[in-house]
């Protein structure tokens, strides 16, 4: 049995004269923690309203538990919980109210089980009050309630932290590694912080212009290429020309934080023993390669 | 389906526009009809009786309560859909312009059960409206004026006895809350095409007062035109009234205002199952 939860299939959106998605083929498997990464307009968002059925492909199908999106929809949704951009709700109905309409469009819930879930968010004290009257963190937070509330095997989030405060933010990161982890749940996760996505993600594609750029395990695309390491020492004008006598070292430059040189990251260690053998006390060796730099990289065609 | 539609009563019936109308027509007709009590009867009897007092003989109370709610129905019947509107032209444009249909639609819940609950319950809307207009026309008039035989004035002078009016008035209702379903269903329809409330409420008004021009001019071409429009059809809820009542005419009239309203619904159904959700 296939272990792959969600796959698109030459996936493609046209607008009139402007493709959005271009053949789009991606894979997420069974418990992945996936990154969806594109700038602006790259597609990311159709991609997921075409993913849960609210566009409509113009060309190509999804597949979610191996059910096609096109022949049964019904199927395919059942298993899936998501939120797509801003949470929305019906403002002048509490959050109690909403849960039990938006929640229970499939099957009855029960009072105990949407205040079990309100409380998990942290809204059990505001579950009566009106959702117009809640601030958009408490919206997003209100989002993921319905979520749980599901119990899904696939959860879809488009930009899940936008406007959480650092503990907000926080505490839906803890919460999505803890379903994924404990529960073995799937996640697609579209984000434009990209620590975000380096700090949580098992894989990653990115796209750009609707067209997948590259997709693999945030690992190896991190070590893929040249990095660059911040050197941090007591004597940095003399560890700057002890690196230049070495030719491996050729790129080194004085930096604000310290020296920076172009280097893979797994010479590291070598570099590490260059300088304390040379006597230099080396504070720190910190790798420069982040995804920020991978995905600017690969977008201003820096990168293949 | 009774869920879907027990949700959208809830999401319907909690919101503060639903009552603008009822707010609307209970502040409108206790003031006209105290503004009858306080003279304005008078008026009425001084055009309508000194006329039909040159050839009839006018006795008991003819300006009474069943007569001024046949009047008030036949002067509403236009200002009515104005209400209908607010809430049938939000009904699925007013989800894509706050975003829920988001969260609605990404359920295992087909779109074409999401709209109907939604239909339904804009009928119920519309016939509790309806109901609700003419319950209170009637029971204020018949309270501020009393009872007594209605006195009809259409293709002729038509006197019709107070025992028979409780029936014929409940059939003129049945036949204008069909009329009204339409209305609501011509804006569900435009309602389906947009994300902005307002326009399906601008839009289903347009329709209607150009209808009411097109079947008043006596041109050619436009009485040519009549048969195809469904505020033609409008009127239907009058002929109860008429001696003898033109059963195959009502008949007729039902079967077109219904073949109206489906094909407006059937119509908002295949656009909405293709429709794709931006907001």
């Amino acid at each position: 049995m296939t272990d792959i939860i969600l796959r698109t299939i030459n996936l493609t959106k046209r607008y009139k004269n402007r493709l959005a998605v271009d053949h789009l083929n991606i894979e997420v498997r069974q418990g992945e923690i996936f990154g969806f990464l594109g700038p602006n307009g790259a597609g990311k968002s159709t991609t997921i309203r075409m993913i849960l059925h609210l566009i409509f492909p113009t060309e190509g199908d999804v597949e979610i538990f191996g059910a096609s999106l096109k022949e049964t929809r019904h199927r395919a949704l059942g298993n899936v919980g998501a939120v797509v951009e801003k949470p929305a709700f019906y403002g002048h109905l509490s959050a109690l109210r909403n849960m039990e309409i938006l929640g229970g469009l499939q099957k009855p819930v029960t009072r105990r089980r949407i205040m079990k879930y309100l409380d998990r968010v942290g809204l059990a004290d505001r579950a009566d009050d009106p959702v117009k009257t809640y601030s958009h963190g408490m919206n997003q937070r209100l989002g993921l309630a319905l979520i749980l509330l599901k119990e899904p095997q696939l959860i879809i989030l488009d930009e899940p932290t936008t406007g959480l405060d650092p503990q907000g933010m926080k505490e839906v990161r803890e919460l999505i590694l803890e379903l994924s982890r404990e529960r073995g749940v799937t996640v697609l996760l579209s984000s434009h912080l990209l620590y975000e996505v380096e700090m949580i993600a098992t894989k990653m594609a990115i796209i750009h212009h609707g067209r997948l750029r590259v997709e693999g395990s945030v690992h190896d695309l991190l070590k893929k290429g040249p990095s660059e390491v911040l050197i941090k020492t007591d004597r940095p004008a003399e560890a700057m020309q002890f690196l230049k006598t070495n030719e491996s070292y050729g790129s080194a430059r004085i930096h604000s934080d310290g020296i920076k040189v172009e280097l893979d990251q797994d010479r590291i260690p070598e570099l590490n023993r260059h300088l304390v053998n040379a006597g230099f006390n080396v504070n720190a060796l910190v790798p420069q390669r982040t995804l920020e730099t991978y995905f600017l990289n690969l977008i201003e065609g820096r990168e293949a | 389906m009774i869920r879907l539609i027990w949700f959208e009563m809830i999401k319907t019936f909690t919101r503060w526009r639903t009552y603008i109308g009822f707010i609307a027509f209970a502040i409108i007709v206790p003031m006209v009809v105290t503004g009858l009590k306080l003279g304005g009867q008078n008026s009425f009897k001084r055009s309508l009786l000194s006329l039909l007092q040159n050839d009839f003989i006018i006795g008991g109370n003819v300006l009474n309560g069943w007569f001024f709610g046949f009047f008030f129905m036949g002067a509403l019947w236009v200002h009515v859909p104005i209400v209908l509107t607010i809430v049938a032209g939000d009904q699925i444009a007013g989800e894509g312009n706050a975003g829920t249909f988001r969260f609605l639609l990404t359920h295992s819940v087909s779109r074409t059960r999401i709209i109907a609950a939604k239909f339904i319950v804009t009928l119920i809307y519309t016939a509790v409206m309806v109901l609700f207009i003419g319950g209170l026309t009637i029971g204020l008039s018949l309270w501020a004026f009393g009872g007594g035989d209605l006195l009809v004035i259409r293709k002729g002078i038509l006197v019709i006895q107070e025992a028979r009016l409780p029936y014929l008035f409940l059939m003129a209702y049945g036949l204008a809350t069909l009329s009204m379903f339409v209305v609501s269903s011509l804006c569900f329809l435009f309602s389906a095409f947009t994300d902005n409330s307002i326009g399906p409420i601008i839009a289903t008004m347009a329709v209607i007062i150009v209808s009411i021009i097109i079947i008043s001019l006596p041109f050619e071409l436009f009485q040519a035109i009549r048969p195809y429009l469904f505020v033609n059809y409008f009127d239907a809820w009058q002929k109860v009234f008429d001696d003898p009542v033109p059963w195959n005419i009502i008949r007729m009239d039902i079967s077109i205002l219904t073949g109206f309203m489906i094909t407006f619904f059937l119509t908002a159904v295949v656009y909405f199952s293709r429709k794709d959700i931006l907001s």
